[in-house]
């Protein structure tokens, strides 16, 4: 029987060490090749004409100066005269042409006019007097749900009793199953009445009042209660490779597609259908994204335009890619959310009681409701939501879905609770720790660590820096958790007579480290170098593995790559034993031969071990999951503790990150130099959302203001302070199993930073990003 | 795109402020005519390209490039749609982000920002200058070593701004980086890895 179980770390000669990403070279060189450096001979430019106006009704589009423009190849109306549009940018009409300048010469030919429609882009507090609405649950909701990883049964409890008010196709069901949601909650969904949505008359759409065990009764018995607003603001995914794809028509029932993605395997089954060809006929190709943060799972309408254009145009290579515009205000954004929150404990400084009314917007869908209280299961809750509906870009998936926000509300009001007991939120964290449910061990390793490197005791004061001058300075700190089971994966690796190896697998590396990762399990169980292996991804012609959403990849890719590479050790085995005059079973391949355990004199170099293979290579598919194969090799649910040091300028409102720590799980860590880099990533990006990062919707044109990399700043080099991660490692952790690091370290970063600025200055700055305006207003007490 | 000599249509409306940009970059946009015309403004003879396609020769990495290109083509534009160095990036296209940084005449520009036209005659280094096959620059190397990119989108501008900053600092401080390195940006989060790239000294040792 094979031993599929991760190795311990006597027999793990690349597993668990510090190795270079692999595609290093080739990026830093500049020779890697996105999708938007797809460039092929006879390449149309692809271009689309935008919705000025954020509500608005087609009346009439008149495409014939465009189309007789010399240069125009194509011109494709998106939506017709007639159709309703929801937000400013949308697609109205793409055009192809021999090149760029030409297809913006022939978007402006194109005439469009509109009725133009009240719109509503605030996300400021709803009125208190609003009705509730238990409608359907919508395809939205039910993503909130499973992207908030809220437990199997309420979600099949809701689903039972609410109805849903969309179509289970077996697509959807297909996509479902990609990222792992259970078999239960599918058949809830299948068997669930479908009912009608109501339109929403009103933007604003409240949940019902849920509570737990007797809030009014605690906050009476409490030894000291906090309030506050607190918060975090839209923003986008900002990804520097814009979303885009090119399209092809090789034959007249054949596409070839290459697309910014991180769903590679299932692509081509959302393209079939809006093209009518069979998904098989359609190859999708990509090798490098420049960034994605859960954005980028689907061809998106501009990607069908642009097979269409290609169609229209005899096929010949069509590529649409947005322009930083577009893509601010239509390609992704990360909902917001704000909660007014009352916090009680005991005199212990237990948690007691949980109060808070919460809205936030997501574009049309309403958004994410964030999962209040995170992390602390509270005894005594009483929480409401209002999602408001809004005419903007929809929301996606941003690393994390909802953690964030609910990070920041729970943790602030946490710290705040805190400093009105005069107690250090360490201490008070550490008296919490049951409320944390499984993961209570976890933090428990990890906060001393955190501290530690903190030097937390040393450095933290009670709230308020009492030194003399403008620039105060403050700690602060926040708690995480995610998911992250793998996703399902398959692969194929090939061992040849030559003792060449090669893995086949249709996944994608978002700049995480999956190639990295994929190849050191897989020369780690060949005892092979990772040279040898030759990675093949990037490509829906290899065996199908999952979309890269949810921090789900590391644990799919790994676990389906070690099932193979055990397998085809094993068989390897098998056709070796004979010449050593031994059994398989006794036969162990370390350092590139395969020898005997017991008398390790006795073995083959890899590649004449190889040659004994025969004629034909060995090939063998691996999988994720396989009950068949046992153990469970992938795992879910990691903890994280992160802490900041700011400073403040009490005059100007600025903030500066002076330090960041984070001690971050992930069970078994595959290597820990790009899971340092990962978690190093996760808090850059928490500094930028925490400080600068605000999509900014102007009321009267219901336009994004910052549609830009000007105005929608991004954290640079100059604002990042000293960055520290350690990596949980050993006994306790690494049995765990592999689990994926993408989502967890970005959820702390803006309640820490926020903890530390109140620290800092005395006083909460409840919103992220900590503007200086907002910073100033807090502290003349108008926030 | 790359073969592509179709008549163009005269750009005639709908400015927006990027074309005023790229227009009142060469003075005044006049006749239909290929190659530059010269008129008199403001006591200065000016030459005056376009609006229509102008043949264009440009110095890159050693070698002269020829295309007909329009004059509001940027020099960034040119190089990854008409010479298929795709390297520089696209990423802002307005000369904030630096992911198209090249070398102009040895400084570092933002390609977006700097016409075809303009270019001519100036010697350009694009990342793929910096190296032959498959070898690696000092610089690209650490970048590797030190873990200095994640996606790759925004790292070959970096490695260009980090190359010129090492020419000019080889012994930077952290002060030097924060403010010769803060012309680009990255969304992953790979700073610290660059920090460690422009403070390690065997970095600066033979760049380009």
């Amino acid at each position: 029987m094979s031993e599929y179980t991760w190795p311990d770390p006597a027999s793990r000669p690349l597993l668990g060490k510090r190795i270079s990403r692999v595609d290093g070279p080739i990026k830093s060189s500049g020779r890697a090749r996105y999708t938007y450096d797809y460039n092929p001979q006879g390449l149309l430019a692809g271009n689309i004409l935008r919705c000025p106006y954020a509500h608005a009704r087609i009346t009439s589009i008149d495409i014939s100066a465009a189309e007789k423009m010399p240069g125009v190849k194509a011109v494709q109306i998106v939506q017709k005269p007639g159709s309703e549009i929801f937000w400013a940018g949308d697609e109205v009409v793409a055009v192809a042409a021999v090149d760029e300048p030409t297809a913006e010469d022939a978007i402006r030919a194109i005439k469009v006019q509109y009725e133009i429609l009240p719109h509503f882009v605030s996300d400021a507090e709803p009125p208190k007097n609003i009705a509730e609405t238990s409608g359907p649950i919508s395809q939205d909701d039910f993503e909130d749900m499973e992207g908030n990883q809220v437990p199997d049964e309420q979600v099949i409890a809701a689903i039972r009793k609410n109805g849903i008010s969309f179509h289970l196709d077996d697509n959807y069901v297909k996509e479902l199953q990609g990222y792992g949601v259970e078999v239960p909650v599918i058949q809830a969904l299948r068997s669930a009445k479908y009912v009608q949505a109501t339109g929403p008359k009103s933007p604003f759409k409240k949940t019902a009042v849920q509570k737990q065990g007797e809030p009014d009764k605690a906050f009476a018995s409490a030894a000291a209660t906090a309030q506050g607003l607190y918060g975090a603001s839209c923003i986008t995914h900002c990804c520097l490779e814009t979303h885009g794809m090119a399209a092809e028509w090789p034959g007249p029932n054949e596409m070839a597609v290459h697309i910014s993605t991180q769903n590679l395997s299932g692509i081509a089954p959302q393209l079939a259908e809006p093209m009518g060809v069979p998904a098989g006929n359609i190859q999708v190709m990509q090798q490098y994204i420049g960034g994605g943060f859960g954005s980028k799972f689907s061809p998106d309408r501009w990607g069908i335009a642009a097979a269409q254009l290609s169609k229209s145009a005899g096929g010949k290579p069509v590529k649409i890619m947005l322009d930083r515009a577009a893509e601010q205000e239509v390609a992704g954004m990360r909902p917001s959310a704000f909660a007014r929150v009352t916090i009680a404990a005991d005199k212990d400084g237990k948690l007691i009681a949980w109060d808070s009314r919460s809205w936030g917007t997501g574009g049309m869908g309403g958004g994410g409701t964030p999962p209040l209280p995170y992390i602390f299961d509270i005894p005594n809750q009483r929480k409401q939501h209002v999602a408001i509906a809004t005419n903007q870009g929809s929301a996606r998936a941003w690393r994390a879905p909802n953690h964030p926000q609910a990070a920041s509300i729970t943790m602030c009001a946490f710290e705040d609770l805190a400093a009105k007991m005069n107690m250090d939120p360490v201490e008070m964290l550490t008296r919490n720790l049951e409320l944390t449910g499984p993961r209570a061990k976890i933090y428990r390793d990890e906060l001393p660590i955190a501290a530690e490197m903190m030097q937390w005791k040393q450095n933290w004061h009670p709230r308020g820096d009492k030194t003399a001058g403008p620039v105060k300075r403050g700690l602060g700190l926040s708690i995480h958790t995610w998911g992250g089971r793998g996703h399902n994966s398959d692969c194929d690796l090939t061992i040849h007579p030559d003792g060449s190896v090669e893995i086949k697998m249709a996944t994608q590396d978002l700049g995480t480290g999956a190639r990295t990762i994929i190849m050191i399990v897989a020369a780690d169980a060949l005892g092979i170098p990772m040279q040898q292996v030759n990675l093949l991804i990037g490509d829906s012609r290899y065996p199908v593995s999952g979309a890269s959403g949810g921090s789900t990849t590391s644990g799919g890719v790994t676990s389906s790559t070690r099932r193979a590479a055990v397998d085809a050790r094993d068989a390897l085995f098998a056709k070796v034993a004979q010449a050593l005059n031994a059994q398989p079973d006794d036969l162990e391949a370390v350092n590139g031969t395969v020898r005997v355990k017991s008398d390790p004199s006795r073995g083959l170099a890899w590649k004449e071990a190889c040659a004994k293979i025969g004629a034909m290579p060995l090939t063998i598919r691996g999988k994720n999951p396989d009950k068949s194969k046992p153990p469970d090799l992938t795992n879910s649910g990691v903890g994280g503790v992160q802490m900041a040091d700011v400073s403040v300028d009490t005059e100007t409102g600025i903030v500066r990150v002076n330090k960041m720590v984070a001690v971050q799980d992930c069970g078994l860590v595959v290597d820990v130099k790009t899971a340092e880099s990962q978690v190093k990533g996760a808090l850059i990006m928490g500094i930028s959302y925490a400080l600068y990062e605000e999509k900014i919707m102007d009321p009267v044109t219901g336009r994004m203001l910052n549609p830009n990399m000007e105005f929608y700043r991004l954290a640079g080099i100059s604002d990042v302070g000293e960055l520290k991660v350690r990596m949980m490692t050993g006994k306790g952790y690494d049995e765990r199993g592999v689990i994926g690091l993408a989502e967890p370290p970005v959820v702390s970063p803006g309640a820490a930073i926020s903890n530390a600025v109140a620290n800092a200055i005395g006083t909460r700055v409840g919103v992220l990003p900590l503007t200086p305006a907002r910073v100033l207003e807090a502290l003349e007490g108008r926030s | 795109m790359k073969d592509d000599n179709a008549p163009k249509a005269d750009p005639s409306s709908g400015l927006t402020r990027r074309d005023f940009m790229k227009i009142s970059g060469i003075g005044a946009a006049l006749p239909l005519v290929i190659g530059p015309t010269v008129v008199r403004a403001a006591g200065e003879d000016i030459e005056v390209h376009g609006p229509g396609k102008v043949p264009v020769a440009l110095n890159v990495n050693g070698k002269k490039l020829m295309a007909d290109l329009e004059p509001r083509v940027t020099l960034l534009d040119a190089l990854r749609d008409n010479f298929d160095l795709t390297g520089a990036k696209r990423v802002c296209d307005r000369g904030t982000c630096g992911a198209c940084t090249v070398l102009m005449e040895g400084q570092p520009v933002y390609a977006c920002m700097v016409l075809a036209i303009e270019a001519q005659g100036k010697k350009i280094t694009t990342i793929e200058g910096l190296t032959e096959g498959d070898t690696l620059t000092p610089v690209m190397q650490a970048f590797v070593e030190h873990d200095a990119q994640q996606c790759g989108f925004c790292t070959p501008g970096f490695v260009i701004a980090t190359t010129h900053f090492l020419q000019e600092h080889p012994n930077a401080t952290e002060d030097d980086v924060r403010r010769g390195l803060s012309g680009n940006f990255c969304r992953c989060g790979t700073y610290d890895g660059i920090r460690a790239v422009a403070l390690a000294k065997k970095a600066s040792g033979g760049t380009a």
